[in-house]
């Protein structure tokens, strides 16, 4: 068997006293496409987050390729890693916002091609190469010198999405990415996520759309309370629920 | 009464004849002032403005109390403290250079808490964006806060320029030949106070008037489209 792309082992993570993730346990293979789903406060995108490390966490660990990310353990004691090795680290990952946090005072292709010219090193002529392909393969070509106020929520979010794919991250987490759009707007960028996933990307996905869960996804997890709380094929789970917090949740989201 | 007016301005305009190397010498002087002290001040506002966000927590309960002393007390006084004070510990600065002091420490105060109010409202997630992609702290800051912070701050960074300028009358004081000076020196000689007090005031504008258009230039030459 090879190696898995992302393993969570235990992973607890608490705000103050509340403890928002107890004990995660999740492994990833290359090409896996996970949805994440749950109600708010089940501590899903937190889950996300923390493989990133724009959250800290306290207990367990998590592993990309079999590095641990964020923190050291040297007999015993857990050290946070250097800024600098946590920055490369978090290279690894591409991250989508809810929010699509694009940089106002850039254009689309500037956007994509911060990463590539500070982190990457690369040219200006050859990221800007790669930002206009990535720009063109989520169908936004002709808007490579507009500014994100000129573009709409779900080009935005397209763009957003061009710039972490263009860092070739070994995964893509997507939290909540069409939870911000106007409804009429949220098709399109399904489509870019669906052809990334055909295309073999490795992709965990907090997501409040059960049907595109149902279509995409390759596993579902289901958190609860800080716990998942059953996990399997989409096919299987979204029919066959096997305990009463799925049904529920089913019943209360719009999947039918 | 035609005849009245006319030879009023042409007494005026003999007296500004008479008048002009001194005001010209005060205008010298009070726009070296304000630019000197506008650009010290900005230069350790700007650093006090980091400070006051990214420092540690000493760092940042010693510049709040800097920041809140200045601006709590009066320019006049900031003035001549830093004119008569420095002077009893032996630090002989001259009134041009102790009033330019004091001016920048004033200066200097209102931009770091305008550059902490512009830092501190940048939305979090841009932040995040720049980490979720790789970039350390120092590349975050440098291409993606400082740009926005700095759109942002624009319009009221020409604000206190032109308060500056105004501010740089109170070194007259403390003895500084600038132009408001000047202008009553030259007073003191032809009595012509209406004429020349609202001919000083017509300069002031001039210089600000153009720091404003200087500002709005550069706004919109930054302005990001939308």
């Amino acid at each position: 068997m090879t190696k898995p792309l992302l393993e969570i082992q235990g992973l607890r993570k608490q705000y103050g006293a509340v403890e928002v993730l107890k004990g995660v346990d999740c492994t990833m293979r290359q090409g896996e496409v996970i949805a994440i789903i749950g109600s708010s406060g089940s501590g899903k995108t937190t889950m996300l987050r923390c493989i990133n490390m724009l959250e800290e966490f306290q207990g367990g660990r998590i592993l990309i390729d079999g590095d641990a990310i964020g923190y050291d353990e040297i007999a015993g004691a857990r050290r946070r890693k250097g800024e600098k090795e946590i920055a490369r680290q978090r290279a690894l990952t591409g991250m989508a916002f809810q929010q699509f946090n694009l940089f106002p005072h850039m254009s689309a292709a500037q956007n994509v091609m911060l990463g590539l010219v500070k982190v990457k090193k690369m040219g200006r002529d050859e990221a800007r190469a790669l930002a206009e392909g990535w720009l063109d393969r989520v169908g936004l070509a002709a808007r490579a010198d507009h500014y994100p106020g000129q573009l709409s929520g779900g080009q935005q979010q397209r763009v957003a999405i061009a710039r972490a794919i263009a860092m070739n991250p070994r995964l893509m987490l997507f939290d909540e990415v069409t939870s911000a759009l106007d409804p009429e707007l949220v098709g399109e960028v399904l489509q870019v996520i669906k052809a990334l996933a055909a295309e073999g990307m490795s992709m965990l996905l907090v997501t409040h759309e059960m049907r595109f869960a149902y279509e995409v996804a390759s596993r579902v997890i289901f958190m609860n309370k800080g716990v998942i709380g059953e996990e399997g094929d989409p096919k299987e789970m979204f029919v066959r629920p096997q305990t009463e917090r799925l049904v529920e949740f089913l019943k209360s989201s719009s999947f039918q | 009464m035609h005849d009245l007016l006319t030879n009023d301005l042409l007494m005026f305009a003999n007296e500004l004849w008479i008048a002009r190397l001194a005001l010209l010498k005060g205008l010298g002087v009070t726009v070296s002032i304000s630019l000197l002290s506008i650009l010290a001040g900005s230069v350790a506002g700007v650093g006090l403005g980091l400070g006051l966000v990214y420092g540690n927590r000493l760092l940042r309960l010693l510049l709040r109390g800097y920041t809140d002393i200045v601006r709590g007390t009066p320019v006049l006084v900031l003035v001549l403290a830093s004119y008569y004070i420095f002077s009893t510990v032996g630090l002989d600065l001259g009134p041009f250079q102790a009033g330019v002091l004091a001016l920048a420490v004033f200066c200097s105060s209102h931009v770091g808490e305008i550059l902490r109010g512009a830092l501190q409202a940048l939305p979090a997630g841009q932040t995040e964006a720049a980490k979720a992609i790789g970039l350390t702290f120092g590349q975050t800051f440098a291409s993606v806060l400082w740009p926005q912070a700095l759109r942002q701050i624009l319009p009221t960074w020409v604000n206190t320029a032109a308060e500056m300028v105004k501010a740089s009358t109170l070194l007259s004081v403390i003895g500084v030949a600038e132009l408001l000076l000047r202008t009553q020196e030259i007073i003191s000689r032809n009595f012509m106070s209406l004429e020349f007090y609202f001919f000083a005031g017509f300069l002031y504008f001039l210089i600000n008037f153009g720091i404003e258009r200087l500002g709005k230039f550069v706004e919109r030459k930054t302005a990001v489209p939308s």
